[in-house]
Parts: structure tokens; sequence; C-alpha cells
């Protein structure tokens, strides 16, 4: 091992690169485009809102569908009664939770199952067939086993983000380029230096993209276990609304859904960026 | 002469696919002395590449065998440096990090292996690009990069797979220059690989001219006077004459 030998530098003569130049752009340039895109949105979202609002009840029914400002005052009771966040609260639990358990399971058995090739091969027709069960038709078994409580509604949202995360990781993992683990091997790198220096990064981008996909279906399998057997969550609220034929109430649950949902979204895009860092500089744009 | 430290005996190495046999070399032999600058010519698909991934230990031989210092390989070669025919940069890495990481594998300390890093990379002329990861770099770019990341592992043979074969004219010249000067004097063998007739007259000690599946069309001793001087030397007598025997092996290799 010497450390101390490095050839002597005769600098070859600096190759041309590319040329470098701050530059300045106005304000437009740089939030022009963004700024018309999101006005475009706003102005989109009020005339819909405006026209939703006139259509119902001269046109359409608000027994069917509702009104913006029916919504809104029934968002406003149950803000003043506590009901809005206490069953937000418990299906954000549920979510997260589910989310967790499948992502981490997922990602975990991937590296474990998909690195060892054979182990692989065996195991994926029965991997397959499972993830091909719609998750939904596992409610009532999980209800069996599980009762009605939370650890259900955890479990129905973990199932599909552990396969959506399990099989784009393992993906991930066997797109692993071989010259890259030939040449760790070759600079006497370990089992775990190719693990963690070459598998883990390259597969990175699997494992995000599963993460990314698999989050609407955390919130799906919470708000179905919930909808299938509760006494309390957002989804208790949407079959309990609709029992009452309160359509603003179950209007005013599926925009706090809609909520919950793009902020998910919003944390794991933040991910993704971060680990994308490497991507050529045009490809995020 | 010095010791030889690979020696290739009987050495073949075929491919399976379905039920085919692809034979990609058939029955090498071959002696690197120790501290030498070996050649290896041949046009592409003679299995140039095929064998430096053996030399490397990288993949096993169908048959024959290759020792390395006296010893029988087993498994991945730590003591060599490879520079690939394409580049095995880790793209999450940047620049700086990507040269660094033979040390680092080593265990050696942040602060040294980045101090042997940034004077490789101002060896190699990527000085100013430390932070860029390769997608952001041009091809010849990238294998500087890979040639400074070998550099780094200080390896005692180094194993070059047509590695300026991307670059423009004039850059290859001075990576050239610089790669003699890397080995002149510091007792490390290279094995070299091109297509390029004059790349290796310009570099050898003795050019090995490969043919089809790796049969051995000529090996000769290359007895022009350093440093050669790319410009001068292509009117050289000895050179004219050198080159019209490598080129006519080659003609025999296609035949
Ligand atoms: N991994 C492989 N699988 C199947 N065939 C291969 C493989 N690697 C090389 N070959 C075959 O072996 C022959 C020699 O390839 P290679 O060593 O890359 O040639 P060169 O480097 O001289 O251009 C080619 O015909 C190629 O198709
Ligand atoms: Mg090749």
């Amino acid at each position: 091992m010497s450390a101390t030998t490095t050839p002597q530098v005769g600098a070859v003569a600096r190759p041309a690169g590319p040329l470098r130049e701050t530059s300045r752009r106005t304000w437009r340039q740089r939030h022009g485009r963004k700024t018309l895109i999101w006005g475009w949105r706003i102005g989109l979202l009020v005339v819909l809102l405006v026209v939703w609002q006139a259509l119902s009840g001269p046109v359409l029914d608000p027994q069917f569908v509702s009104s913006p400002n029916g919504i809104a005052t029934r968002l406003g009771d149950w803000v003043a009664d506590g009901t809005l966040w206490s069953n937000t609260w418990i299906t954000v639990q549920e979510i997260v939770l589910g989310f967790l358990v499948g992502a981490l399971s997922g990602a975990a058995l991937a590296y474990l199952i998909a690195s060892v090739r054979v182990v692989w091969d065996i195991l994926d027709p029965f991997l397959m067939a499972l993830y091909a069960i719609p998750k939904v038709a596992l409610a009532p078994l999980f209800i069996v086993w599980f009762g009605i409580g939370t650890d259900m509604k955890v479990l129905l949202a973990a199932v599909t983000v552990f396969f959506l995360v399990f099989l784009n990781t393992a993906a991930g993992v066997h797109e692993v380029d071989r010259a890259l683990v030939d040449a760790v091997r070759l600079m006497n790198g370990t089992r775990r230096d190719i693990a963690f220096k070459v598998v883990l990064p390259a597969s990175m981008t699997g494992l995000l993209t599963g993460l990314r996909v698999s989050i609407p279906y955390a919130l799906i399998g919470a708000v179905i276990g919930e909808l299938v057997a509760s006494n309390r969550g957002l989804g208790y609220l949407i079959s309990d609304s609709s029992a009452k034929f309160d359509t603003d109430g179950v209007f005013a649950t599926l925009v706090v859904l809609s909520v919950i949902a793009a902020a998910l979204n919003a944390i794991v895009n933040l991910l993704g960026k971060r680990a994308n860092r490497w991507k050529p500089l045009d490809a995020e744009a | 002469m010095s010791a030889a430290v690979i020696e290739v005996q009987g050495l073949s190495k075929h491919f399976r696919k379905d039920d085919e046999e692809l034979i990609a070399l058939r029955g090498v032999d071959l002696t690197v002395e120790q501290g030498s600058f070996l050649v290896l010519l041949g046009r592409s698909g003679c299995g140039k590449s095929t064998l430096l991934n053996l030399l490397a230990g990288l993949t096993p031989p169908t048959s024959g065998q290759i020792t390395y210092g006296g010893k029988p390989m087993r498994g991945p070669n730590t003591q060599v440096g490879y520079l690939t025919q394409h580049d095995t940069l880790m793209p999450w890495r940047d620049v700086a990090r990507n040269v660094q990481m033979p040390r680092e594998l080593r265990g050696e300390s942040k602060k040294e292996r980045a101090a042997v890093a940034a004077e490789l990379i101002k060896l190699v002329g990527l000085d100013g690009f430390e932070r860029h990861y390769p997608r952001e770099l041009s091809g010849g770019m990238r294998r500087r990069a890979s040639l400074a990341r070998m550099l780094c592992a200080d390896p005692e043979t180094l194993l070059l797979d047509e590695p300026f074969g991307a670059l423009d004219a004039q850059l290859r010249t001075e990576l050239q220059g610089e790669l003699l000067r890397l080995w002149s004097g510091s007792g490390r063998t290279v094995v070299f690989v091109t297509h390029d007739i004059e790349e290796a007259l310009i570099l050898a000690d003795r050019v090995v001219v490969l043919g089809p599946v790796g049969t051995i069309l000529l090996d000769q001793p290359v007895d022009l006077p350093r440093p050669r001087d790319p410009d001068d030397i292509r009117v050289d007598p000895h050179f004219v004459e050198l080159h019209r025997r490598l080129s006519a092996a080659l003609k025999e290799g296609a035949r």
C-alpha cells in the first residue's frame, strides 16, 4: 500500500472544455414560464369553481354534485367541531405507517433477493402471482387476521407499497452495470464495497421510482380499509356522509384526501431531486 | 532481459450463445516482460478486449492458463490498472470522487487521497472539472478521468484498451507523451491495445500483431530510439520499414 508515489505532474496543456459564462437572466427569463403556468392553473381552478357554483342549484341538483360553497361550509363546521382534525390525523397515521412498513420491507427484501440471481429466478413467478392479486380483495382476510383496528388499514396500505417498491428496486438492482462492479473488483473492493458503492447508488433510481409510484397506493389502501370497516378516519367520514346522503360531506373529504396526496407527492419529488443530481443537466428541465 | 510478469499459455476463451460456441481466443501463448511496453495490435473483433479481460482476471479462461508474477491467477488481479474500452466511471460520483475511488476503497484518509487525486486531475488536464459528473463531460474528458482514476491506484501493471481512440489527434499525442513519461524508469509494465499502427510504433518496445481468434501473426521488437518525436519519426526509414511490416502482417490476417 504505497500512498506516496504520485506521478510527476507534467500537466497536459489544458484541452478545450466548454466555455463558461455567467449567465445573467432577467426576472422574466428566470420566472416567466413558472409564473405563466401557475397563473393558468389558478385561473383554471377559479373558473371551475365559479362554473360549479353557478350550475349547482339552477341546473344540477346539489344533492348529487354538491357545490364549492357547500363544501367550504362543511369543512368549516368540521374544523370547528374537531371532526376534520381527528379523522385526518388517523388516516395520515395509517398512510405514513403503511408506507413506511411497505417501503422498508420492500426495499430490504429486494436487495436480499434480487442480489442473488438464482433466488430471484426461482421466486419470480410466485411474486408476480401475488402482485397480480387485487389488494382490495385482501381486506376481508386482513379483517379476519387483524380485526378492524388500525393494523388492518396499515397493512392494506403497506401491501401495494411493498410490491411496487420491491419490484422497482429489484429491477434497479438487476440493471446495475456489470462493468462498474468489475471496476470495483479490480480496485480490490470487497463485497460490501460493491453493495454500498455500486449496487446501492445504481439502484437508487429504481427505489425512488418505486417510492414515488407507490405513494397514492398507500392512501388508497388506507382509505379502502376504512371504507370496508371502520368507525374513524377519512374513509369512514366518506361512508358515513354518503349513508346520510350528505354529498357536501363526501366532497369535503375528497378535497382533504387530494390535499394529503399532493403533500405526499411533493415530499417524494424533493427526495428524487436529491438522488438524481448526477443525471445530465438537461434531464430535469 | 528481465523476468516475465505475465505468462499466457494455450489460452482459449469461448462464449456460449444458445447452442453455439463463439470462439473469441484460441491457443494464445504470450509472455510479457517486467517493465516492458507491449502493444497488442489487431483489427477490431480479433479478441483484444477479451484477452485484456482475461489478463485482468475478470473472466476465467475456457482453457489454458495465465500466471502473474509467477503465480497462477485466480479472480480479479488487483495489481493491474485496467482502462477498459468503455468507460466505467461511476455516474453518481463527480470527477474528483471517481478519481479518488481506488484509494477510498483502501481506506486512505480523505485529505491524502484528495491531494493525490487533485494532482492526477491536473495531470490529465481536467482541472476545473472536479465537481462535474461523467455525463456532463465529453467522451475524451471521461477517458482522461478514467486514466486518472487508474493511475490513482498506483498499479504496477497497466492494461490499456484503445485508451486514446476517441481523442483528437493533438490530445492523443499529448497523452501518449504523458503515458511514456509515467512509464519510463518507473519499472511499470504496460500492455496497450490499439488498432493504429503509428500509435503502436510510437509507444512500443514490442508489438504483437493479433489475427482472428487471437492468433499471433507477428511478434516484432521495436528498437527505435527514445524519445520518439511523433512528427520526426514518421519519416525515419526504420520507422517506415517497421510500419510496412506491421501493415503487411495485419493484411495477412485479414485473408
Ligand atoms: N461477452 C461476450 N459474449 C459473447 N461474445 C463475445 C463477448 N465478448 C466478446 N465476444 C466476441 O468475441 C470476439 C472478440 O471480441 P473483442 O475481444 O471485443 O474484440 P476486439 O477488442 O479485438 O475488438 C468478437 O467476435 C465478439 O463478438
Ligand atoms: Mg475491443
